[in-house]
């Protein structure tokens, strides 16, 4: 009888320990649910006031100076400038050094940039924030004098030194999955390495490569203090990247720096903003898996 | 693709061999870049900033003064919101890697689980902010304390500990877990005495790593509204606070360039911070790795 006691409350404990447990795991759809319920609450505020197509395709953002005018275009246009700028520093960067370490570089060349590029992406976002304000933008200023004290050159280089790491790891992942089969087929039939790693290493780790760029990206929109320190606060649609300019994240730190209180048109826009911003990353995200599932070459 | 044509490639050896030359030192200038960066980074600061570094800059309270500003209530209010932190993360984070380790059936509803964190992990961490903002901040009247910091960048950093932790308890070979359960033992005593010891160097090292990320992370904590002048030390979970890279991004965004090598002295202290966690990390893996043989 006692014995039967104890292992009811035996098992009683372990039903316990395993609701607590699943509670647990379940928090992470609450925090879904959060972000998405406190974004669509201001955001569908905002739009009471202002309309969907002048926020998506209006040309002016000038939501705190009257007369207001909350056209999206000019923010969307600033982040567009960091994704494509950082782009171009990080995939070139990122791919070439995946490709060199996964292919070319030796044991003891490899524990030395490994190690590089996990520090490069332990370092803080306003260290790179300070970098891009106090070392980069004055060379720029130096090679190009009309460069403006924020501009979008700045901050594009040190977001895309942000992201490097991301591509270089993630390309570097990719490229050593490809079985050492398909490498020794392709030297055997007298390639070098280098059309080795063009036309058959490249080819079949396309989708994780295809996928780190998307997921870099991603983050580069996502990105906040570096751009709000160096790149401005002017929203601005321009191609020319030695101008001030403002992105979505540098819009919301802007606003919440002052003191905006609730339930203000000003107030609802950051949510507005956030909510697009949410949106876009979410679904680059998505995109990422998508290549990487649909483009996946599977060896047995 | 390669630049070289189907038809000769075959019979112009030396031209492929000098292509694959110049394409391997193309990729090997790349690699080193990243150091350079790093090296150019790293140096920059420390001229920057080193000669700002003394007992009085870490003792010092903020002042609109430069030479007499320092960084002790950033300092103090960093350790505060991550200990915090970590004791809120940890055991949400582990306790949800256990229980889709060890206790969910594979199924719609752990896969929709699993997908959720996999896609919370790439939220932008100004949206975080944004959600602490207004369910801590306001909903919860926590104002902007020290507790409502630490709730925020908690959510942020729990599917870093989730994926990490799910890594280290996967890692477990199942052998331990058939032994325990032959001789007996629940599932929640196999867990609790044989797969967490067993997996703790993983779970730590993954627990450092997300805790660093929350000692860098700057947006939430200024949508939260923490970037504000505090002139003392927290005494408890509901005090106002700063944080090292908010007074970093506080100095860096004034147009003196005193307050920018404040800035940059600021960075030195934080990196030494990150530096210490990370060494940390790298200890607790050598001698899991040394006693795991």
């Amino acid at each position: 009888m006692e014995e039967l006691k104890r292992k009811r409350g035996r098992h009683w404990k372990e039903e316990a320990v395993k609701v607590v447990l699943f509670t647990c795991a379940a928090l992470s759809v609450v925090t879904t649910a959060g972000i998405v319920g406190v974004l669509a609450r201001e955001t569908f505020a905002f739009f009471e006031v202002v309309s969907l197509p002048s926020f998506l395709f209006g040309t002016e953002w000038r939501p705190l100076l009257v007369p207001r005018s909350f056209g999206i275009l000019p923010l969307v246009c600033g982040t567009m400038m960091i994704v494509v700028g950082s782009s171009l520093i990080a995939i070139p960067l990122g791919l070439g050094s995946a490709i060199y370490l996964s292919e070319y570089a030796s044991d003891r060349v490899r524990n030395i940039i490994k190690p590089v590029l996990e520090v490069l992406a332990g370092i803080p976002t306003v260290v790179y924030g300070y970098f891009a304000l106090t070392f980069v933008t004055p060379i720029i200023r130096a090679v190009f004098p009309e460069t403006q004290v924020f501009n979008a050159a700045s901050a594009s280089i040190v977001v895309g030194i942000m992201i490097l790491p991301m591509v270089a790891s993630l390309c570097d992942d990719a490229l050593r999955a490809v079985p050492n089969s398909l490498r020794e087929g392709a030297h055997a039939l007298g390639a070098t390495s280098f059309e080795v790693t063009g036309r058959v290493v490249l080819p079949a780790a396309l989708s994780g490569v295809l996928a780190s760029f998307v997921l870099a990206m991603s983050r580069a929109i996502g990105e906040t203090m570096a751009v709000t320190l160096a790149a401005g606060a002017t929203p601005n649609i321009t191609a020319n990247p030695l101008e001030s300019i403002q992105t979505m994240t540098a819009y919301i730190v802007q606003v919440s720096l002052g003191d905006t209180p609730a339930g203000t048109v000003e107030y609802q826009t950051i949510f507005a903003v956030g909510a697009l911003l949410f949106i876009i990353t979410l679904g680059m995200n998505i995109l990422s898996h998508q290549v990487l599932r649909r483009f996946q070459e599977v060896y047995e | 693709m390669t630049g070289l044509g189907r038809h000769h490639s075959a019979n112009n050896l030396p031209a492929r061999r000098r292509a694959l030359a110049v394409f391997r030192f193309a990729c090997a200038a790349m690699t080193w870049a990243a150091v350079l960066i790093l090296v150019a980074l790293l140096v920059h600061v420390a001229r920057q900033g080193m000669s700002w570094l003394d007992w009085q800059f870490l003792s010092s309270f903020p002042s609109r003064f430069p030479d007499q500003a320092g960084i002790k209530s950033a300092l103090f209010g960093t350790l505060w919101m991550i200990s915090t932190t970590a004791i809120i993360a940890v055991p949400l984070g582990v306790g949800a890697a256990i229980y889709l380790e060890e206790y969910a059936r594979r199924g719609a509803l752990s896969t929709f689980i699993q997908i959720n964190i996999a896609n919370l992990a790439g939220v932008p961490s100004i949206v975080y902010g944004m959600l602490g903002l207004v369910i801590f901040v306001r909903f919860f009247l926590l104002g902007r304390s020290v507790l409502a910091g630490a709730l925020t960048m908690s959510l942020l950093i729990l599917p870093v500990i989730i994926i990490a932790a799910r890594e280290a308890i996967r890692a477990v070979p199942g052998s331990l877990r058939q032994a325990s359960y032959a001789l007996g033992s629940t599932r929640w005593q196999t867990v609790r005495h044989h797969v967490l010891p067993s997996a703790l160097p993983g779970i730590m090292t993954g627990v450092i790593l997300a805790l660093s990320r929350a000692i860098g992370e700057t947006a939430p904590l200024v949508m939260i509204g923490a970037l504000t002048y505090v002139a003392f030390v927290p005494e408890g979970p509901l005090d106002a606070f700063t944080t090292l890279p908010i007074q970093v991004f506080n100095w860096t965004s004034r147009p003196q360039k005193d307050f920018h090598a404040l800035g940059a002295a600021g960075i030195l202290v934080l990196l030494i911070v990150l530096l210490v966690m990370n060494t940390g990390a790298i200890l607790i893996r050598h001698r899991a790795e040394r006693r795991g043989g």
